[in-house]
């Protein structure tokens, strides 16, 4: 293992910084699309289980075919790779989102609404508060799935700690294989951990 | 006014009326509750007081200025909103709770902190309470932060929706007492809805009764308890109460039949059964020479005795319950309910015997207080009404609530 170390750590550094770039890109565009979207989704009347059930869809589209269909959209690289892996971060965040925003209870809106509150406000102060618990679980769980499959992304020439494993799976050479395979375990053990602790954070002291 | 209600109507999507042609002008410092069925539209009209929901038609006006020309959150700020599940935000401390609308109105902190020690001061509970969460106070408690956070930026007008529903007798007590004394002692104008008959009548200085939409009368407490618009609110109000709220004021003698059935204690059995047959009676009061109450003979006794010549004081029922004729209606009508019996006998001061009192004779009252209802008001009122009209005018909430 020293002797890995010595021959491959800073290549391991930098493929683990690739890999938790693409991750990382991928998450944040996630989020970014499926939060709104899903707290859109909870103020239509029609229209949600549709985009729920679509998003299901995109998720069975085996890893491999999709980074495969990114190909001649985006070449290759990293770009085609964070697409591909937040079109898979989406169902998670969207579904937890919408069910978040649905659980927030009906008295606590009118309420809210009765005191005086703008939309923003009831957003801002009270229900994504409320509802945050339920949507971190739903990005810590994107957070895993979307670690887990970055290593495919070494396919389509993204980089990161894909390329360890795919290298040795050519060259029939298991240290290789565990040296990529073990570094994602423990990113993806490291990186729930965190976001459970932000999932504590968020839940308000008395709903924990 | 400092609340108008003019022809408001709402008609719901889907083609529900549930308020129909609604008026109501309300006075600073006034309780206003409103009762009724369930569905009858009582919380529809009053969220659109604060413009939780739009009318179809008809106008609402507070200090004279039309609320659909106002910025509904604004409007909101200005009033106090408190619903039965009372609304606390879970994931707020009880101050920042109570913070809430001077927050949103851009008080200075400091200010707001005054206002939250001011605000558990005035719900009776302790400051340390402030720091922290609605899940860790009862029910009770909670609603008592409920209430106070609904006038913590000052607001004038209080709408409460069956605020005290879901809290056991003692704790609503204990909140009717704070509200009424926040509208008492602080000039607070509340709109209440309610489906408690006795919190209504406890709480209002106006109630307004509400069937499918309509309004079945608004009046004050004495005057609903006194002239029950109709039967549905009679039925509302329960008759019972009806015959408490009549004013005590009234003695027995007042609504008693004169000349009972009576019998003396040496005529026989052939004589009583032959009294009851003429008079159509089924019992009858046994009275010595000099008219003194002994007793009562009921027929069902009287059946059992074959021997056609036993004498009246033989079978004389002696344990009987009787009223003097300077007693109040009040305590007959309880003493009458209680003991569930038809008629009372009524004796004077010596126990002679002078009149009685039938079950019939205290649903008369009833309906004579019906009768003098405001829409039958053109026809003379009877002597017993015009007796309850004017005692309607000096007895304001007197024990009629109890
Ligand atoms: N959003 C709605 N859509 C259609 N009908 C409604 C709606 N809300 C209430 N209603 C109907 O309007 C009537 C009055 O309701 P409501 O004002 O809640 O009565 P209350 O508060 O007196 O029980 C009821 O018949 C109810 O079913
Ligand atoms: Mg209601």
């Amino acid at each position: 293992m020293m002797h890995f170390l010595a021959t491959y750590g800073t290549q391991l550094i930098s493929k683990t910084g690739q890999h938790l770039y693409i991750s990382a890109a991928a998450l944040a565009l996630g989020v970014i699309v499926a939060v709104p979207l899903g707290i859109l989704l909870t103020r239509m009347k029609h229209g949600a289980n549709f985009v729920i059930t679509l998003a299901g869809v995109l998720q069975t589209i085996p890893a491999m075919a999709l980074l495969a269909i990114m190909i001649p959209i985006f070449g290759i690289g990293s770009t085609p790779a964070i697409v591909a892996l937040f079109i898979y971060s989406l169902l998670p965040i969207l579904r937890n989102t919408y069910l978040g925003m649905q659980g927030v209870s009906p008295t606590v809106r009118d309420a809210a609404k009765g005191m005086g509150m703008t939309w923003w406000q009831m957003m801002i102060q009270a229900e994504i508060p409320l509802a945050a618990p339920v949507i971190m679980a739903g990005i810590r769980l994107s957070a895993t799935y979307v670690i887990a499959w970055a290593t495919l992304a070494s396919y389509i020439g993204a980089g990161g700690l894909g390329d360890f494993i795919f290298n040795g799976l050519n060259l029939y050479r298991s240290d290789l294989i565990l040296g990529g395979s073990i570094p994602v375990i423990l990113l993806a053990l490291i990186v729930d951990y965190l976001l459970g602790k932000v999932e504590t954070a968020v839940t308000p002291r008395q709903l924990r | 006014m400092l609340l108008s209600m003019e022809h408001l109507r709402k008609e719901y999507p889907n083609g529900k009326v549930a308020v129909d042609d609604f008026n109501l002008q309300v006075g600073r410092g006034e309780f206003i509750a409103f009762i009724g069925t369930s569905g009858s539209g009582k919380t529809t009209t009053m969220r659109m007081i604060n413009r939780m929901l739009k009318q179809t038609s008809g106008t609402i006006k507070i200090n004279d200025k039309d609320i659909s020309k106002m910025d509904p959150v604004k409007l909101r700020r200005s009033i106090g909103y408190v619903i039965q599940n009372i609304g606390l935000m879970p994931h707020m401390t009880i101050q920042e709770n109570i913070e809430m609308v001077p927050k949103l109105l851009g008080w200075s902190k400091e200010k707001r902190a005054e206002q939250a020690h001011k605000m558990i001061e005035l719900a009776q509970l302790p400051d340390e309470m402030l720091k922290r969460y609605p899940g860790e106070l009862s029910g009770g408690q909670q609603q008592r932060i409920g209430v106070v956070r609904a006038l913590a930026a000052d607001q004038e007008i209080i709408l409460m929706d069956e605020p005290f529903g879901a809290l056991d007798p003692i704790t609503r007590e204990s909140l009717q007492d704070l509200v009424k004394h926040l509208q008492e002692d602080l000039g607070k104008t509340f709109i209440f809805v309610t489906h408690d008959m006795d919190e209504a009548l406890h709480l209002a200085t106006k109630v307004v009764i509400m069937s499918q939409g309509k309004q079945v009368q608004v009046d004050t407490p004495e005057n609903i308890l006194r002239h029950p618009a109709n039967e549905f609110v009679t039925n509302l109000i329960g008759e019972e109460r009806l015959i408490r709220a009549q004013p005590n004021i009234l003695s027995v003698s007042q609504i008693m039949l004169k000349n009972p059935v009576s019998i003396t204690p040496d005529k026989t059995v052939d004589d009583a059964i032959d009294l009851m047959h003429d008079r159509r009676v089924d019992t009858l009061l046994v009275t010595d020479d000099d008219g003194t109450l002994q007793g009562y003979v009921d027929l069902e006794d009287i059946n059992r005795i074959t021997d056609a010549h036993t004498t009246v004081s033989d079978f004389t029922n002696r344990q009987v319950f009787f009223v003097k004729a300077d007693s109040l209606i009040g305590d007959t009508v309880d003493r009458i309910l209680k003991q569930g019996v038809k008629n009372v006998p009524v004796v004077d001061q010596d126990k002679h015997l002078v009149g009685i009192v039938t079950r019939t004779a205290l649903v008369d009252i009833v309906y004579d207080a019906l009768r003098g209802a405001p829409e039958a008001d053109e026809t003379p009122a009877s002597p017993i009404n015009a007796d309850i009209h004017a005692a309607a005018t000096h007895d304001e909430g007197g024990d009629s609530q109890q």
